[in-house]
């Protein structure tokens, strides 16, 4: 690991001003992954630019149309014991409640989770199929795109030089709807995920059939895929129809064999995990909360 | 608890708090990364990229210039040590291979492999430094499994090596396979040929660590005078002094090893990698230097177990074991000693039967030499062995523990290497087993299965030297040389307290130097609270002596006429004159000065000990994943000194008998480098991982030691692998041979992924 320059702004202006001047920056949200990639010389920078004494990126708050308005740098610890984020949101406590242990989930935050663009990263499924959207500003403005568009490769994300992630933004759930997260590890913690899926369902007003389904699976590809569902909607919700969603699942994943994990079982994972997480799904979706 | 005829005891069988406890856990212990002489520098190895490779030319000009640098060492700076072998205790060391492995001279053998070290004033600059010494290398094909390695076109590993047979003959051609050997006993194919039931299967078990939590760390200084101090981490401080002396080829009064609090070891701190490195470095600087490995050069540095191949052929005449024909092949890494004849030694201890035919192959191959993990070479052959005994059980429609009982050894009956069994506890312990509640409760439901598998380990005696000084207050100190890894100072401490009558309180256990106590072999083979605790018996009844004649002086008697009993001394002429332990204790200097005891020994009749597992698990087909309901761990431990920490043992062996059942396995590239060396991907079980492990203490008193005590901390490694396996075929009517069971393993064998 080569020295480098440490600075820890406290507002979005000074970070700009940082930026865009030749030195090779890196941001640190939690460090949990920056600091290790540095130290491994994965990777290196002139300067680290710390951005958690910046309020607006370390707080999260529910907006007056209920969406969750949450920083992207604030611990995920933080989040997930939030009675609020726990009682409306449970899809992402599933995610944010799994990642590393106690000690990590104090630092670690959603924004570095998602700019680190792992295809094994937990929070992208379930934030996937939350609908959630990310804010990106920089010097000139913001642009805010949905989740599924952020990721280009692994370790590749859809920041422009001189951008960074600010918000992530989770919109009030739908009615009768229920999300459930689920990653397969062959230990019962620290571990990356072989392979994921996160899966909601909204159900019609009767309770038995499916209005609407979204299901993005992380691990089996180089960035989270989307399984496109549309011909769910509009079925009962029975296991037939979960079956189906597994087989469509089993389908778009085109994993590949690593020592973490083979293409056999992982392609199976992908079956098993998006019926076991959409069982979780409707069972959620039929509580009443 | 089973007790045997176990004399009423004070101190032995009671739990007190450790001597090291306190320290330990305010975290003021000082470990070997902990001390910083005055002037410390640092250094760090530059390790080969490579798995097979011969060293063309190494060029440290540029790394020289690097700011801070003070010093560079290669294999040129060794002097060239002898080609003869070293006993370490557990596992012999040729000390020019030994040498070799810990700087390359003229091959790098494995991908880690050291080649050079740098010492400069601050880590980063040493590090920095490292990467700029050039190494040409010309690239060699590597060969990572043991059996590609015995194939006659093989790349050979070492061109002048022949395999070493039986008679101490050589082959003619060279080859990877050191050496080779057998075991006999009746007529195996005649035995094969009259069983009722033959099974025969080949079994794989994959290169696993001993994930000690502590890497190793070694500081070294070259003094003025020429003599040189090191504190490192360790398990046998006078096994370095030996080690570094040699490869130095220096005298060993020239050397002080002071051993440091360690961080587990459980075989792997036996071999030396980083002392005479750092120690030549501070020759060269001018200024002690400390070497610390990461974890990465841990797992690629560092000796592990072998990576196996056993195959087993077995048969069963009236519902007993009958006959047993085997193939073992263990991966020595990079350079010969696997532990091959000692999974040959154990495989069968079990049992009695008549035919017995054991191969054993020791193989090198491109990958770390491995040294002693927890009853090296057991594991995996009882992995092999208990599978198929369990397979003749199922098939005969005989209970497992049933079966193991009709065939259990016992004493007198003859091992393998035709030595028979002193008194053991192998039919109490599987007693104990069948008769456990966890045994006899049903187990329901699908894809559960329940396992058993039995286990031995022969434990070690060897060296032990300790010195018991009696204080003017009546306290002791304890002075013994052995590296305290699970609870030792306790157990001696309590065996002399034992011996003398004295409360455990009283005495002060030190781990001393090697300035400061005679030699001791390391803490290994399990063999500390047996050997060193039979010093500290002698040694107690040293201080006895000396104290009777001390008193006997007071009341001018004969020291025949004094006895001693529960800590107080009586004149056996006066029954008014009596003295406690503490008040005569306060008459050292009136009565001939300090009063001391001592106790050199080589101590023999170790005592070989068995354990028998029971293992629930369930088995869930969706993600192939295996869950451990339930563990019992039953085993005879002699007589348990301190039960908690036999119970400790227990539970850590079983809890590395989970990982390498489950997980752990050193995943190789085709160009021979590791993929998993990190603690995140080579999966060692968590405190999530494991369920609360019953440890069942069986206690068979070994008739050749003073209290009792069998080694206990190697036998429970041995039946996981086997009784999980076993579970699992239980569970999902598939028998598998190859290890671990991972989850990907499962799913694969089970159903193709359907
Ligand atoms: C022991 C351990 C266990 C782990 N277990 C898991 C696990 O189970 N699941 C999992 O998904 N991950 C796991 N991780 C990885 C890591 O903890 C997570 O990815 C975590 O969410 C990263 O968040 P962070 O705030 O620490 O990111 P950082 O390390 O601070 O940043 C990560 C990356 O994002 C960039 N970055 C951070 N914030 C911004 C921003 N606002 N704008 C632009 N770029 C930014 C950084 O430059 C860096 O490249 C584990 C890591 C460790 C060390």
């Amino acid at each position: 690991m080569e020295a480098f320059d440490y600075v820890a702004p406290r507002t979005l202006d000074e970070v700009y001003g940082h930026l865009n001047n030749g030195k090779r920056t890196l941001f640190m949200a939690g460090g949990t992954d920056v600091i290790v990639q540095l130290r491994e010389g994965r990777r290196e920078c002139d300067l680290l630019i710390d951005l958690k004494r910046i309020e607006q990126l370390t707080s999260y708050a529910f907006d007056s149309e209920g969406t969750l308005v949450i920083g992207a740098a604030a611990p995920l610890a933080r989040i997930y014991e939030d009675v609020d984020v726990r009682r409306r949101l449970p899809g992402l406590v599933d995610a944010a409640s799994l990642i590393g242990g106690i000690q990590i989930q104090s630092r670690a935050s959603l924004g570095g989770n998602l700019c680190n663009a792992s295809p094994a990263a937990d929070s992208s499924p379930a934030l996937i199929a939350l609908g959630a959207t990310l804010v990106i500003a920089s010097v000139s403005g913001r642009r805010e795109i949905p989740v599924e568009e952020f990721f280009l490769g692994p370790g590749r994300n859809a920041l422009e030089p001189g951008e960074l992630l600010v918000e992530v933004r989770i919109p009030a759930q739908p009615p009768r709807s229920g999300t459930r997260y689920l990653r397969f590890i062959p230990r019962n913690e620290m571990d990356i995920a072989v392979a994921s899926a996160g899966v909601r369902v909204q159900l019609a007003p009767d309770s038995d059939t499916l209005e609407s389904v979204r299901i993005a699976l992380g691990a089996v590809g180089p960035t989270v895929k989307v399984v496109d569902v549309t011909s769910l909607a509009g079925r009962t919700a029975d296991s037939a129809t979960i079956e189906e969603a597994g087989r469509l699942a089993a389908e778009v994943a085109t994993p590949i064999d690593d020592m973490r994990g083979s293409i056999i079982q992982r392609r199976k994972l992908a079956r098993v995990l998006t019926i076991r997480a959409m069982e979780g799904a409707i069972e959620r979706a039929k509580e009443i909360r | 608890m089973t007790t045997i005829e176990r004399p009423a005891y004070k101190v032995i069988g009671s739990r007190p708090v450790r001597p090291d406890g306190v320290e330990k856990v305010t975290g003021k212990a000082q470990y070997a990364a902990d001390p910083r002489p005055q002037g410390v520098v640092f250094g760090k190895i530059l390790r080969s990229p490579h798995a097979h490779a011969r060293i063309v030319s190494i060029d440290t000009s540029e790394a020289e210039r690097h700011p801070g640098v003070l010093g560079i060492v290669t294999a040129a700076d060794f002097p060239q040590a002898e080609d003869k072998v070293q006993d370490l205790g557990e596992g012999a060391v040729n000390l020019r291979e030994l040498s070799d492995n810990i700087l390359a001279s003229e091959k790098v053998l494995y991908r880690g492999h050291a080649i050079a070290a740098v010492a400069a004033a601050s880590p980063h600059e040493a590090e920095a430094a490292a990467q700029k010494i050039r190494v040409e290398y010309e690239v060699l094909t590597p060969v990572t499994n043991v059996l590609d390695a015995m194939r006659e076109d093989a790349p050979l590993l070492n061109e002048t090596r022949h395999t070493k047979m039986m008679g101490g003959q050589h082959s003619e051609r060279p080859s990877n396979i050191a050496a080779y050997n057998q075991f006999k006993a009746g007529d195996a194919d005649a035995g094969l040929a009259e069983s009722d039931l033959v099974v025969e299967r080949e079994f794989t078990t994959s290169m696993v660590h001993q994930g000690y939590i502590e890497p190793q760390s070694s500081t070294a200084s070259w003094n003025a005078d020429g003599t040189i101090t090191i504190w490192t981490s360790t398990q046998g401080a006078f096994v370095v002094r030996a080690q570094v002396a040699e490869v130095l080829r220096i005298p060993v009064a020239r050397i002080k090893v002071i051993p440091m609090e360690i961080g587990g070891g459980f075989g792997g701190k036996i071999p030396i990698y980083l002392d005479p490195v750092a120690a030549l470095l501070s020759k060269k600087s001018g200024r002690p230097v400390k070497l610390s490995m990461n974890r990465t050069e841990v797992f690629e540095g560092t000796g592990p177990t072998s990576g196996t191949v056993i195959s087993v052929k077995a048969g069963a005449k009236d519902g007993k074991l009958h006959a047993v024909q085997a193939t073992l092949r263990y991966e020595a890494g990079a350079y010969p000693g696997s532990p091959v004849g000692a999974g040959a030694m154990t495989m069968l201890a079990p049992y009695d039967l008549e035919h017995v035919e054991i191969h054993t192959f020791d193989v090198v191959v491109n990958k770390p030499k491995t040294s002693a993990y927890r009853a090296p070479g057991s594991p995996a052959a009882a992995f092999a062995m208990e599978s198929v005994v369990d397979e003749l059980a199922r098939t005969l429609k005989i209970d497992p523990l049933q079966f193991r009982l009709n065939s259990a050894s016992k004493e007198g009956t003859k091992q393998v290497t035709g030595v028979p069994f002193a008194r053991i506890g192998n039919e109490e312990v599987l007693n104990t087993a069948m008769t456990h509640p966890h045994y006899t409760a049903p187990i329901e439901g699908p894809y559960r299965g329940r396992g058993v598998a039995s286990g031995y380990w022969f434990n070690g005696g060897m060296q032990s030297s300790v010195v018991v000084a009696v204080n003017p207050d009546g306290t002791v100190n304890l002075v013994e040389g052995s590296t305290d890894i699970g609870g030792t100072r306790a157990s001696l401490a309590m065996q002399l307290a034992e011996t003398l009558s004295i409360p455990y309180d009283a005495i002060r256990p030190i781990v001393a130097d090697t300035d400061s106590i005679g030699h001791n072999d390391v803490t290994g083979g399990s063999r500390t609270t047996v050997a060193s605790g039979m010093a500290v018996y002698q040694a107690g009844q040293d201080v006895i002596r000396e104290m009777s004649s001390r008193a006997a002086r007071l009341w001018s008697v004969t020291p025949e006429d004094v006895s001693y009993e529960d800590g107080v001394f009586h004149c056996l002429k006066d029954s008014t004159k009596e003295l406690t332990f503490k008040e005569l204790a306060a008459q050292g200097a009136r009565t001939g000065g300090p009063i001391a005891g001592r106790a050199s020994l080589v101590a023999r009749g170790a005592g070989g000990a068995f354990g028998t597992h029971i293992v629930d698990v369930e088995v869930d087909p969706g993600t192939g994943k295996t869950t451990i309901l339930r563990y019992t761990a039953v085993q005879d431990v002699g007589t348990a000194i301190h039960p908690s920490y036999v119970e400790g043992q227990i539970q850590g062996g079983v809890v590395q008998g989970i990982g390498w059942a489950l997980n752990e396995e050193f995943v190789y590239d085709e160009n021979g480098r590791m993929l998993n060396s990190s603690f995140l991907d080579y999966r060692m079980p968590t405190a999530l991982d494991v369920p609360l492990i019953d440890a069942v203490i069986v206690e068979v008193p070994n008739p050749g030691h003073p209290y009792g005590v069998r080694g206990v901390g190697e036998v429970p490694i041995v039946p996981p692998l086997a009784a999980i396996a076993n579970a699992v075929a239980d569970a999902t009517g598939h028998r598998f041979t190859q290890l671990p069971l991972s989850p990907r393993r499962l799913i694969e064998e089970l159903d193709g992924g359907d």
